[in-house]
This record gives structure tokens, sequence and C-alpha cells, in this order.
């Protein structure tokens, strides 16, 4: 495998694959695990609630982690990611039930920059809400 | 309650080494569910030129976020960690993280903010290999919420 997107080949305004993430309880456990972040207010309800938010909410870094694979699976090495930033703007809510929640990430081509680098700017969207701001990556392509 | 401006411009030791495993990036990306070999199988990695299977983008924060544990619980800075959230977060990457990696982490305060009763602070954490190599920086903004009585 080699990278399979072209540089000369994206304007502005390329958009790529869109690409929506189920968010369920069990996969903040996971994530909790994974990553180490053990703060309750990404499992224990009755903590969330205490500390003022409407249900447990998934962790940022989560959200975060799924935006940047839309542009990982366009590139196809994650490797070419030089630089990645968001702003957590709203929580997304992640019910005790089977549906959870769905991030919805959309992305497209903002700037080419040089030495075949483009900026991609990323829009996370859960229950309507833009759970995500200022979220852009550089990235190099071949 | 305000923090203390002069802690900004502080730089904190390197931590000691933390070293990357093969199993513990395959567990990070069946969390996050991707599924994409690079980062499970050493022979996908080697076709994109990596020497050993890599770690997804994010994965380092729980490298960095540990390392700045000893900024935030710093008793003289006298951030409320119980009121903490996530404010922003940004990485600029020299390579991606790898199996094999021994990585030091060394923190520094950017920033210390407050706004409305909240205190902010931003932390750099400047991510080397055993060589010394740079691999990342990664950018990140506390925002300690105030008291809702406030």
């Amino acid at each position: 495998m080699t990278a399979q997107i072209q540089y000369a080949d994206v304007e502005v305004g390329t958009e790529l694959p869109a690409a929506s993430f189920p968010v369920t309880r069990a996969t903040l456990v996971r994530y909790a695990g994974a990553s180490g972040d053990f703060n309750p207010i990404h499992w224990n309800e009755k903590f969330a609630k205490e500390v003022g938010l409407p249900d447990v909410i998934a962790h940022g870094m989560f959200t975060m982690a799924e935006a940047i694979r839309v542009v990982t699976d366009w590139v196809g090495d994650p490797g070419a990611v030089v630089e990645y930033g968001v702003r957590f703007t709203k929580p997304v809510v992640v019910p005790n039930d089977d549906q959870g929640a769905l991030i919805e990430v959309t992305a497209k081509v903002a700037q080419k920059l040089d030495d075949n680098r483009v900026r991609v700017d990323l829009t996370a969207m859960s229950a309507g809400q833009k759970v995500l701001g200022m979220s852009r990556a550089v990235v190099r392509l071949a | 309650m305000a923090l203390d401006q002069t802690f900004v411009g502080r730089t904190y030791p390197p931590t000691e080494p933390y070293e990357v495993g093969r199993e513990k990036i395959r567990e990070f990306a069946v969390a996050v569910g991707d599924e994409n070999p690079v980062y499970t199988d050493p022979e996908a990695a080697k076709a994109f030129g990596h020497q050993d299977v890599i770690a997804p983008p994010t994965f380092v924060f729980a490298i960095t976020f540990a390392a700045a544990g000893q900024v935030v619980q710093d008793p003289q800075l006298g951030l409320d960690y119980s009121r903490v959230v996530h404010g922003d977060q940004k990485f600029a990457y020299v390579r991606p993280v790898r199996a094999g990696d021994r990585l030091t982490v060394t923190s520094t305060i950017e920033a210390v903010k407050s706004l409305a009763g909240n205190d902010i602070i931003d932390i750099r954490g400047e991510v080397h290999d055993e060589s010394g190599e740079h691999v990342v920086t990664a950018w990140t903004k506390l925002v300690s919420r105030a008291p809702e009585e406030a």
C-alpha cells in the first residue's frame, strides 16, 4: 500500500468521505481502559449529574480520535498527519441504552500548503450539536 | 481562585520513559474501532515505510496527559482539578509514535489566565524518544470551571 491521494488531484473544497461513529456506554468503558482516563464523568451517571452534566459524556479525546479517522482513512497512512487540533465545544452525551450516541464527521480540504501538504477542516456533530470546533488537520499527500 | 502568573514559562523535569508496546497500540486501536492494519500489522506498517506498527494520532495523549499531571497537581499552582475540563487539544508530529519507542515528556506552562472565574492553563508537552529525537509536541488547554455559586 502507498498513499493513494495525490496532492495534484485535490482542490480547496474537495470533500473527504464522511463517516459516523456510534458510541455506547460499553465503548466508553473500553476507551477508558485503553487510554487510562478513568474520570467517572465518562461511566458513572450519578457522578456526572452531581457535577452538573446532563448524563455520562464521551471522553473528548475519544471524539478527537474518531474525527481524525475520516482523514486517516482517506490518506491510508496515518503517519501522513503532521498536525491535528480541536476545541471541545459541546459534550457528546451518551445515554444508557442500546443506541448510545452518534458522532457524525465531515471534512473538506480548506487550504493547499507547500511541500504537498493540505489543511483539512473537520466538523463533528452529535445530536445536532457541534461537538468539536476549530477542528483542523494538516496532512502530507503523495 | 486566580492562578499565580509567575508559573508561566515554568518547565518541569522530563518524565521517566514510557515504552510503547504493540499490544497497547492494538488495544487503543480496537477501543476507537479503527481497523487500519498499520496499527496492528508490522508488515502493513513497513509497506508505508514505518519501522514497526505506529500508533493512532491521538494515542500519545495518554502519555502527555499523565506528564501534565505533575503540573495540574502541583500544590503551589493551586488548580482545582475536580472542576477541570478539557478545552483544546493540538498535536504537531515530527513522526508518528511507533512500537518500541521509549518516550519522555517535558511539560511547560505556556499560559495561565482567569476569565469569568474560570482558571485556564495551557500546557505544552515536548515528546522525545530515547535517542533524543523530537517526536511530537502536544498542546493541552485545561479549564477549571468557576464554582456555580460564585
